[in-house]
This record gives structure tokens, C-alpha cells and sequence, in this order.
């Protein structure tokens, strides 16, 4: 689960870790009060959308005055910011942060991800503050120092240290980058976190050491241990099919393509959309039904799919190992009749019960194209969009 | 020899009482030798009780001592698997498997911490779980689809395992044993580890490697193929259209920071001579074409 820029700040600050003052806001008003409030003679203007290149998609905006600041706030409030993790619609801005300004002396970089080779949290850190640190790794990695966490002992005063030096923090600040990334760790470590970035740490010319800007993810499968975390999801960033299908307990992912597909596990699923791009088709989505679908689930799944304008054909795919065939083809008979489906199903079964599944099928009186393998279902499908085409 | 697990494993069922863990255990005691191998269950709460005929004890420790078994297989609920792991390992069993999907990355992260150093080994979380076929299943993977036979199989996923084994079975060719190791970032067994079990079993003579998006484990196992496996490896890797940054069903099955693509993954394996399909309903067909 993603979370915005000023909602990881206040899990930050709860850590100890500094942060330019700031406020949220919801209208260009509220901006402006905002910044009248927050005082000073310059501030921040900050879309707030997940996604990250805010700053080069004109989402960032530094205002000398307040009437800056509502320009800013209008150009950007309800507005599509476009960056390159948006893709071309861009992602409309319901929320604005509104910060003071910091001197920036010099920036740095800083992160926490999981190392999956090592199995422990790793500490990333370089002296090439403010930059895309996927670039530095690839253009300077000598930069980038990385340290694993010993998940018992924690973080060290000694790491801290030692990440301090080598990014080339002056020395006169080592006992704000200790308590810093200390706080960092902790806040990572007692959420649940799966990403946590600083991108820029700044030294200002007072000699502090803030976080400019913060980006934390969390891992979904700790969510139900963090009903602090969940009320701060933000709807309007997710996709509404996959907010439905989440409630189904459907893994749905929309993708460009016109062909619908409905599979049993995430492996299958992701071989699924595979092969349909093989035959020369394109994949709308990937959608795992999970080990236990029931017919109300494939009927749910359908729907998920149907709403998606682009669709033209659906391939089902289904392994039947303890979930049985015949259980499944009643579900995809049912779901058919229920969403009078108008775009060719082709289906394959395999596994237990798959005769009994098949004739099923057959006696349904629908027009299901049957498939006997993976290869002849990406096929026919392909093969039916060619045809209605 | 089969890895790992024969017809003489002795295995606890941890979650034994749940629904899921009773379901399983009754299909895996319907299974071969199964009606032997199942010998003990745990929970805590319901030490001296049975479940139809298995002796439920308090802890994996006394479930070890009274039946001398050295295998666990956990049903356990997310919030509780990682500690359920945990005191199989402590018991000092030589394997768990661990089902459960659903895990927290941070209890895996001190779950593995504290392996360190200790003799047990684990496949999972979130996986279907290990088969000698013809001797025993431990876990929840159809039975029936499998046979005796000389290839192995490592698979992250589950169904995609099934898949794979159905495509040998239309070819005639029967499996040594088939593990899948889960599709979670943090697990225990990794392809690298499986690998070197079969290129030391007499009875593999080939595997079947299948992948998936996310990590770097399918690379680090190619280029150990490269300098030591003595037996043909094909391979076949999930993902190739997923986009970047969507966690694709399984916890690890994403395209992350730029690495774990199926294009980066196909490529180094190729790179280190281990035939890859692209196609998944070509699996079968390579793996035999190259014995």
C-alpha cells in the first residue's frame, strides 16, 4: 500500500525525524491560509499524488508570495499532473502540501527497501541527493553505499555513523544523522514498511538535517496489524476495478490489451498473459480468482472484467487441483447468464473433474469455445477477436 | 531417493485442528503412504485429543519426541505462521513447509534471521508444498496429477507447477519429486537450493526450472548451472508481459526498481545454457527434447 508525501511526514515526525513545517490542503483557500499561517516569506507548493517526478511534471512549485501560491494551488488543484509514472492521462491532484521553504545547503539521498538475496532491510545512502536514484545506481554505483540491518539488534549508532561519513555528512551533524536514522529505521521497522525513501535529505545552512521530501510503501500483508496505516489510504489514487475486486478477494490488474483473462493462481495467471501475447493477442488484465473461487467469485470476476470498455473475448483458464472443474464450469455458466456476455468466452479446463466440467459446458447451451490446452485457448481467443474484427 | 522427502518421513501437522490443516491432512493421509507418514498434529490448546486418529500435541517438541517425526507442515493463520516456523526450528526438525499465504515480510525477515547457523530447512511460506509421487505429498497440490518418475521440478507458483507437471505427464514422463517454493520476497528454500538437491539425486536424471517475475533468485540459480549441474536443466519464466511496480498476485512477483524482469531472467538463464521457452504450453515438449 502507497500513502502521500505529507501522510509519510507525520509517521515520520512520530519518529523524531525533522521535517519543513507544512499543511495539507484541499482547496486553493486552504492553500493560501495555509501558507499564511505557516509564516515566512517563501513556501512550497506540492501536488500530492503517488506517483513519483512530481518535481520535473511541474508538481513541485517554490512561491515567493502568497499570491504565487494561488496560482500554484490553481494550476495544480483538480488538475492531471502528468510525470513519468503516471502514464499520458496523468493523475488528477485532489490535495495539496503546503511547506515552509528551507535554505538548502546540500542534498543526499537516503533509503530502506527489502533485500529479498539477503533477507534483511537494506540502507541505502548517497552523497547524490535529489536526483533519480535509479540513474546514480546505474551511472555512478560507487555512490551509493549500502549497509543490511540486523533485524534483532537494529540499526547501530556505528552504521549510523559510518552511513554519515560516507555520504560526506559534516561531522558536526552526526548526532542529528544518528538520531535521524535511527528514527528512519524505527518508523520502517514498526509499520510494516516496504519502502521507505528520503529524496532530498537536506543539510540546511543552520546545520540541520531534514527530510525534504518522503515516499514510505507498505507491505500488504502486515495491514492487518496497522488500522493506522489503512485509514490513510486514499481511493482516489487506486484503481476503482481493483478496489472492487479487492473486495471479492480478487488479485485484478488492468492492463492495455482487449482479451479478458480469468485464471487460478498468480503463476498461471502472469503464463496465461503470456501466451496470449505469444498467439499475437493482447492481455486486458491479470486476474488470479485465488484457490477457492466459487461460482459468486467467477461471477464477480466477470463483472470486474465487463467493465472494462476494451474488452473483447475472454479466455477462463483454470488448473482444477483441489478446486474442481465442474465446480468452476457452473460458476462460468452462471456468471455467463447473469452478464448475458456478448464477447467470445473461450475456456479451458483442466484437472479434477475436468470431463464433468467440460460437459458442463457443453449442455450449457452457450457458445463457449473449448479449449483442451494452453496453446489451442490463446489461440481461439486470438483467432475470435481476428474474426469479429 | 527422491529429495528431501521419501515414504519413511515421519510429519507433524502444525494447525492441525483449522480448517484448511484438516482438509489437507486428510488428503495427504489418502495419498501413498500417507496414512503412515501423517503421525502427529499440534495445538496448543488441545494436547491429548485427536484428529481422526492423529495425536494432538501441545508443541512441536513433544509432537517430535513421542513419534519421531522430523518434517512439519504448517496451515497455520499469517499472523502466527512465522512463529509456528519458528518452533519447528527450534525443535530442530530437519524441514518445515510452511503453506500459509500471507505472511508479513518483517516476521519472515527475524524468522530467517533466526535460522541462521540451524540445521532446519524450509520451503515456503506460501506454497503449494513438496511431492515424491507414489510415496507421499506434503501439501496441497493435487496427488493424482503426478506419477513416479526421473525429472524434478522448482517452481515459485502453484497452479503453473500443476501445469508443468501435466505437460510431462502427456509425454509419459513421471516426476523424481516436485517442490514449489512460494511465491513470497523472504522464503527459505530457493531455486539454487532445490538445484543442488536434484543434480545430487540418482534418481533425477533432468529439471524442469519454472520462475516468475520479482528478485534475482532464477539468475543466481542459472549461473550455479552453468559451473556445476551435471544434468539437463529447461526452464520457463512467468511475467514477460507484467508491467513494472504491480505486485502480480504473489507478494514477490514484482517488477521492482528496474530488476526482476522475465525478459532479464530468460536472459542470463540462456546466457548460461539452460534452454528457455517462452511459450508456457511448450514446457513439457523442451524438457523432453533435451534428455
Amino acid at each position: 500500500m502507497k500513502i502521500h508525501e505529507y501522510q509519510a511526514k507525520e509517521i515520520l515526525r512520530q519518529f523524531g525525524v525533522s521535517t519543513p513545517n507544512g499543511i495539507v490542503c484541499f482547496s486553493v483557500e486552504e492553500a493560501v491560509s495555509a501558507a499564511r499561517s505557516l509564516g515566512g516569506s517563501r513556501w512550497v507548493v506540492k501536488a500530492q499524488i503517488y506517483a513519483g517526478g512530481r518535481g520535473k511534471g511541474g508538481g513541485v512549485k517554490l512561491a515567493h508570495s502568497l499570491e504565487e501560491v494561488r496560482q500554484f494551488a490553481e494550476g495544480m488543484l483538480n488538475k492531471p499532473l502528468i510525470t513519468h509514472q503516471t502514464g499520458p492521462q496523468g493523475q488528477i491532484v485532489h490535495r495539496l502540501y503546503i511547506e515552509q521553504g528551507v535554505d538548502i545547503q546540500r542534498e543526499y539521498y537516503l533509503g530502506m527497501v527489502i533485500d529479498r538475496a539477503r533477507q534483511r532491510v537494506c540502507l541505502m545512502a548517497s552523497s547524490e541527493g535529489g536526483m533519480d536514484i535509479e540513474e546514480v545506481a546505474i551511472k555512478t554505483p560507487e555512490k551509493i553505499h549500502k549497509i543490511l540491518i540486523d533485524p534483532i539488534s537494529g540499526l547501530t549508532d556505528q552504521d549510523s555513523v559510518n552511513v554519515a561519513g560516507k555520504i560526506g555528512l559534516p561531522t558536526t551533524c552526526l548526532d542529528a544523522a544518528k538520531a535521524l536514522l535511527s528514527g528512519l529505521y524505527q518508523a520502517f521497522d514498526e509499520t510494516d514498511a516496504s519502502l521507505l525513501e528520503i529524496n532530498p535529505l537536506i543539510l540546511t545552512s543552520s546545520g540541520q538535517v531534514i527530510a525534504l521530501d518522503a515516499k514510505m510503501n507498505f507491505d500488504d500483508n502486515a495491514l492487518f496489524r496497522h488500522p493506522e496505516i489503512v485509514a490513510l489510504r486514499d481511493t482516489d489514487e487506486e484503481d476503482p476495478d481493483e478496489i472492487e475486486a479487492a473486495k471479492h478477494d480478487l488479485s485484478y490488474i488492468a492492463l492495455d490489451g482487449n482479451i479478458g483473462c480469468l485464471v487460478n493462481g498468480a503463476g498461471l495467471a502472469m503464463a496465461t498473459m503470456d501466451i496470449i501475447k505469444l498467439y499475437g493477442g493482447q492481455p486486458a488484465n491479470f486476474l488470479d480468482v485465488g484457490g477457492g473461487a466459487t461460482a459468486e467469485k467467477v461471477t464477480e470476476a466477470f463483472k470486474i472484467m465487463l467493465r472494462n470498455p476494451k474488452l473483447q473475448a475472454i479466455l477462463v483458464n483454470i488448473f482444477g487441483g483441489i478446486m474442481k472443474c465442474d465446480v468452476i464450469a457452473q460458476g462460468v455458466t452462471a456468471a455467463a447468464r447473469e452478464v448475458k456476455l456478448a464477447v467470445p468466452l473461450v475456456v479451458r479446463l483442466e484437472g479434477t473433474n475436468v470431463d464433468l466440467g467440460k460437459k458442463i459446458l457443453a449442455e450449457s447451451g452457450l457458445p463457449i469455445i473449448s479449449a483442451s490446452n494452453m496453446a489451442e485457448a490463446a489461440e481461439k481467443v486470438v483467432g475470435a477477436i481476428r474474426k469479429g474484427a | 531417493m527422491s529429495i528431501l522427502i521419501n515414504r519413511d518421513s515421519r510429519v507433524i501437522t502444525q494447525g492441525i485442528t483449522g480448517k484448511t490443516g484438516q482438509f489437507h491432512t486428510q488428503l495427504c493421509r489418502e495419498y501413498a503412504n500417507g496414512s503412515q507418514c501423517f503421525v502427529a498434529g499440534v495445538n496448543p490448546k488441545k494436547p491429548g485429543e485427536q484428529f481422526e486418529g492423529i495425536p494432538i500435541f501441545a508443541t512441536v517438541k513433544e509432537a517430535k519426541q513421542a513419534t519421531g517425526a522430523t518434517v512439519s507442515v504448517i496451515y497455520v493463520p499469517p499472523p502466527f505462521a512465522a512463529s509456528a516456523i519458528d518452533e519447528a526450528v527450534d525443535a530442530d526438525l530437519d524441514l518445515v513447509i510452511c503453506i500459509t499465504e500471507g505472511i508479513p515480510v518483517r516476521d519472515m525477515l527475524r524468522t530467517r534471521y533466526k535460522m541462521q547457523g540451524k540445521r532446519t530447512l524450509l520451503i515456503g511460506p506460501n506454497c503449494p508444498g513438496i511431492i515424491t509421487p507414489d510415496e507421499i505429498k506434503i501439501g496441497i497440490m493435487p496427488g493424482y496429477i503426478h506419477k513416479k518418475g526421473r525429472i524434478g521440478v522448482v517452481s515459485r507458483s502453484g497452479t503453473l507447477t500443476y501445469e508443468a507437471v501435466a505437460q510431462l505427464m502427456a509425454l509419459g514422463l513421471g516426476q523424481s519429486t516436485c517442490i514449489g517454493i512460494g511465491g513470497d520476497p523472504i522464503n527459505g528454500l530457493k531455486h539454487l537450493d532445490v538445484m543442488k538437491l536434484f543434480n545430487d539425486d540418482d534418481e533425477t536424471d533432468a529439471v524442469l526450472m519454472v520462475g516468475e517475475i520479482g528478485g534475482t533468485d532464477e539468475e543466481d540459480c542459472a549461473r550455479w548451472i552453468k559451473d556445476h549441474m551435471k544434468k539437463p536443466v529447461a526452464g520457463f519464466i512467468a511475467g514477460v508481459t507484467a508491467p513494472p511496480g504491480k505486485r502480480m498476485g504473489h507478494a514477490g512477483a514484482i517488477i521492482a526498481g528496474g530488476k526482476g524482469t522475465a525478459q532479464e531472467k530468460i536472459e542470463v538463464m540462456e546466457a548460461c545454457g539452460i534452454r528457455v521457452t517462452r511459450n508456457p504450453a511448450e514446457m513439457g515438449r523442451l524438457l523432453k527434447s533435451i534428455l
